[in-house]
């Protein structure tokens, strides 16, 4: 317990400092937002009108003063491009992109950990050989080209997946909005035919994202096992007469487990943010096309939003990993 | 072994799950399949009110269907076949009857309208309405201001059913400026309950709810998802539209837009890419319309305020230059108006958008530019990365061509949010640009491009006396019917700007629609967005 309240002590510096630079960063880039919302046939006049209602004409320190006012009260402001409150924005949309990167990292951790294992105890053979190729292809693929290609081959030739239109399709009914994740809020309420629905749209885009995050984990637990099967323990256990499984899943495997733990943090927080590709070709609503949109918008209100919301979860993301570090080996619990 | 049932059962769950649901579930759901229309573009509306704050067009398509104007315009057939407005009949919308007197105009309004909530629409909604167009500031009232409809003073309640509007000043564009989008009728006495002092006027609560008596009306809006509309049924304003339900999917994937199109699980694919239109006009598993766009041109822009291109010279030579047809080939995929090629500069009739008289005459502009003595030219071209796929292959061609006479350009893309701005600071010397006029008359395109006014749309900074002479002559003679005096006018303003050449005229470009082969009824307008009102689905 102690040790957690320590970690997050670290922590609250780090998130002074993502206020300040976003903030200022947000308004360092170019673009002038009133211009822009003054619509097509704007004079000057009715763009300092617009600046005016924004509350873009006032000095910075003013405007950072209210940003640091309004963030205590939890009021992240307005999105000028959606018209809705940010935080009422995010927390609709980070659910979606969570619930599709989840399924894609699940995907990913189901093939990719097995075959990793194998590469490395059939060091040398066709297994292995298949991890190399998978892994190179999958990450050197871009994310939207594989996109593109899995919804040309699985839906507009063979027709087995459905319309990428979404999260849902337009004549279905969304779920109660309980969690945000469709999933299981539509579990939970009983309507198999919305979880269904939800599921099938799901299943190209998660497996975009799994193909794209194979590599990564792949190749660590790969590396990670060739490391620990070489090791003196490992040896002692083969020579004790222990049958191989045992060997593979409850000694090696176990301790290899730290660098991919490590690596699936690491891939997690980055597909949350930079699948904006994977949510332009499957229209998702996700948090990371919305921060784009925004920043092209030149919304500033959403875009420091999202960053600090990622920051946050990085951040919740790392001490969650920590943790379960020194759950996984006692040693490191005494450390820290 | 049991890893490997585990996975094989995982895979046959996934696999049952990709499976789409028949098309008939049940029946009821058949029915509701054929009375919806299914709308998918590029991008989503960021609010619902033409009115609010730094509203994009497609916020324009929501207010347009779900707000009723007082007049609207009557249908007409192209000599193809299909449906555009037509700009010279407007017919009753929530008026009945319209009676233009000398300095005024008054409204009978429908004494059946109601709005979305079932109360009746009175003059008192007219009047609060139209007030609130003039006075929300940005581009709606900028709008007004084009057909002189200025002051609150101006919208007269003459008894419950009645309303007059006084003209400020004799102006032919006030009667076509109250059938545009801006000047919709909302539901005061709604928007008055939602109304506070910060915001007098209830922009806040139309950002997200439509509070009209239009046809439709928005059930349901996920910004960046879609927007649902279901039909009013006491609609007045005109022909019961056949659909009950709208869903406007926003897609970003043009390739998928394209690849929903032809599997069938889309009805509408609005404004579709050139190179798109052409290969599926050619595919014919669709119906593909498209529709010049009204008082509309791509040009490439000279800032006249300054070196080099303050010389009339120089200007001229860049016009024999530039390779049109390749311009249009790369650029449109041919599907454009050129609007070069004709037989002289000083035109003959009023026909707009007309062609100038330039054609690609390399050996012209060389000696031009000899002729002009300017020399070592080294500048910018810029455009709006916004219309990337349009204007960035004419900046490639337009560098070539200049290169080609002694003009180095580099190119300037400027992100879509900044154009804006960019053009307000009137500083970029060479631009690739569009515009386009709602309303289709010449003298308004004139009143926003080249006037001495140099409103925003004025990029290159032209003002000169005698053309400001001949807009205002050609405004004020079609205020008062002289179509003498018109002619002479609108032909001398536009041989002017042609000889003079801040703006060279490139092509008039398509608006290109595809849809399912049970879909008929779709109308261009000038607004360029999606009436779907008159859409049948067989």
């Amino acid at each position: 317990m102690l040790t957690i309240a320590k970690r997050l002590v670290t922590v609250i510096p780090t998130l002074i400092g993502v206020v300040i630079v976003t903030f200022l960063l947000t308004r360092v880039l170019p673009g002038d937002p009133a211009v822009y919302f003054a619509g097509p046939a704007a004079t000057p006049q009715s763009i300092a009108e617009i600046r005016q209602t924004l509350g873009l004409d006032r000095p910075l320190p003013d405007q950072f003063a209210h940003y640091v006012n309004d963030l205590a009260h939890g009021n992240f402001g307005n999105s000028l491009s959606t018209g809705r409150p940010v935080a009422t924005e995010i927390s609709s949309r980070l659910p979606a992109s969570a619930e599709l990167t989840l399924l894609g990292l699940f995907l990913a951790i189901v093939i990719a950990v097995p075959l990793g294992i194998f590469a490395a105890v059939k060091q040398g053979s066709l297994i292995d050989h298949l991890c190399r190729i998978v892994a190179t292809a999958g990450v050197s693929l871009p994310v939207f080209f594989t996109g593109l290609l899995l919804v040309y081959i699985f839906y507009f030739k063979l027709g087995w997946s459905p319309a990428p239109i979404g999260r849902l399709d337009a004549f279905a009914t969304t779920p109660p909005d309980i969690t945000g994740f469709y999933l299981i809020d539509s579990l939970v309420t009983g309507n198999f035919e919305t979880f269904r629905a939800s599921l099938s749209q799901l299943i190209l885009p998660a497996a975009t994202l799994a193909i794209f995050s194979l590599a990564p984990i792949t190749r660590m637990t790969r590396a990670s096992m060739l490391a620990v099967l070489a090791s003196d323990f490992v040896r002692t256990a083969r020579a004790s007469g222990l049958d191989t499984r045992t060997v593979i899943i409850t000694y090696a495997f176990r301790n290899a487990m730290l660098p991919v733990i490590t690596t699936l943090g690491m891939v997690f927080s980055f597909l949350l943010g930079a699948n904006v590709l994977v949510e332009k070709v499957f229209a998702w609503p996700g948090i990371g096309s919305f921060a784009v949109e925004a920043l092209i918008a030149s919304d500033f209100a959403p875009v420091q939003g999202f960053v600090l919301t990622m920051a946050v979860m990085y951040v919740v993301l790392n001490l969650t990993i920590d943790i379960l570090y020194g759950i996984i080996d006692p040693r490191l619990r005494l450390e820290a | 072994m049991k890893r490997r049932d585990f996975l094989k059962s995982v895979t046959g769950i996934a696999a049952g799950a990709m499976v789409p649901a028949p098309a008939i579930w049940s029946s009821a759901r058949a029915d509701a399949r054929s009375e919806t229309l299914l709308v998918v573009t590029e991008g989503g509306p960021n609010n619902l009110d033409i009115h609010g704050v730094g509203t994009n067009r497609p916020g324009y398509e929501a207010s347009w269907n779900c707000y009723d104007r007082l007049i609207s315009h009557e249908t007409k057939t192209l000599p193809d076949g299909t449906l555009s407005y037509d700009r010279d009949k407007f017919k009753p919308e929530l008026a009945e009857d319209m009676s233009v007197g000398d300095m005024s105009v008054t409204f009978k309004l429908k004494k059946k309208a109601k709005f979305h909530d079932g109360t009746p629409v009175t003059a008192n909604d007219v009047k609060w309405s139209l007030d609130r167009s003039v006075s929300v500031g940005g581009f709606p009232t900028v709008q007004m201001k084009a057909g002189s409809l200025v002051n609150k003073e101006q919208f007269v309640v003459v008894d419950d059913n009645t309303v007059r509007i006084d003209f400020a000043k004799k102006d032919r564009l006030t009667i076509p400026d109250l059938a545009v989008i801006v000047p919709g009728i909302y539901n005061s006495a709604l928007l008055k309950s939602k109304a506070s002092e910060k915001d007098p006027w209830a922009l806040d609560y139309t950002k997200s709810n439509t509070a009209g008596s239009g046809a439709y009306k928005v059930t349901s809006w996920k910004p960046g998802v879609e927007v649902v509309y279901e039909r009013h049924d006491d609609w007045v304003g005109g022909k019961m539209p056949q659909l009950k339900k709208v869903i406007w999917r926003t897609i970003p994937s043009q390739g998928n837009r394209r690849a929903l199109m032809e599997r069938g699980d889309a009805d509408i694919s609005f404004d579709l890419s050139s190179k798109d239109t052409s290969e599926m006009k050619k595919e014919g598993k669709l119906v593909i319309i498209s529709n010049p766009i009204g008082n509309g041109m791509y040009s490439v822009e000279l800032n006249v305020k300054s070196p080099p291109f303050d010389n009339d010279k120089v200007r001229r030579a860049v016009a024999y230059a530039l390779p049109y047809q390749k311009i249009m080939d790369a650029a449109m995929f041919g599907l454009a108006n050129p609007l070069f090629g004709g037989a002289s500069n000083t035109v003959t009739d009023i026909a707009w958008p007309a062609k100038t008289g330039y054609v690609n005459d390399m050996a012209k502009a060389k000696a031009l530019m000899a002729e002009s003595g300017v020399s070592g030219i080294d500048t910018t071209v810029s455009f709006d990365l916004g219309a990337g796929d349009i204007c960035e292959p004419i900046a490639v061609l337009v560098q070539e061509s200049l290169g080609q006479i002694g003009i180095k350009t580099a190119i300037n893309k400027v992100p879509g949010a900044n154009w804006r701005s960019e053009m307000a600071k009137k500083s970029m010397p060479l631009m690739v640009n569009f515009f386009s006029g709602w309303l289709d008359y010449p003298e308004y395109f004139f009143f926003w491009c080249y006037s001495g006014q140099n409103a925003i749309f004025n990029t290159p900074s032209y003002v000169n006396p005698d053309m400001d002479a001949l807009i205002d002559g050609a405004r004020a003679a079609a205020a008062v019917g002289d179509k003498e005096k018109y002619s002479r006018n609108v032909e001398g303003f536009i041989s002017k700007a042609y000889d003079d050449v801040p703006r060279i005229p490139l092509f008039q470009p398509f608006l290109n629609v595809g849809t399912q082969k049970n879909i008929s009824g779709y109308v261009y307008w000038f607004h360029r967005q999606l009436d779907y009102r008159s859409i049948v689905k067989a």
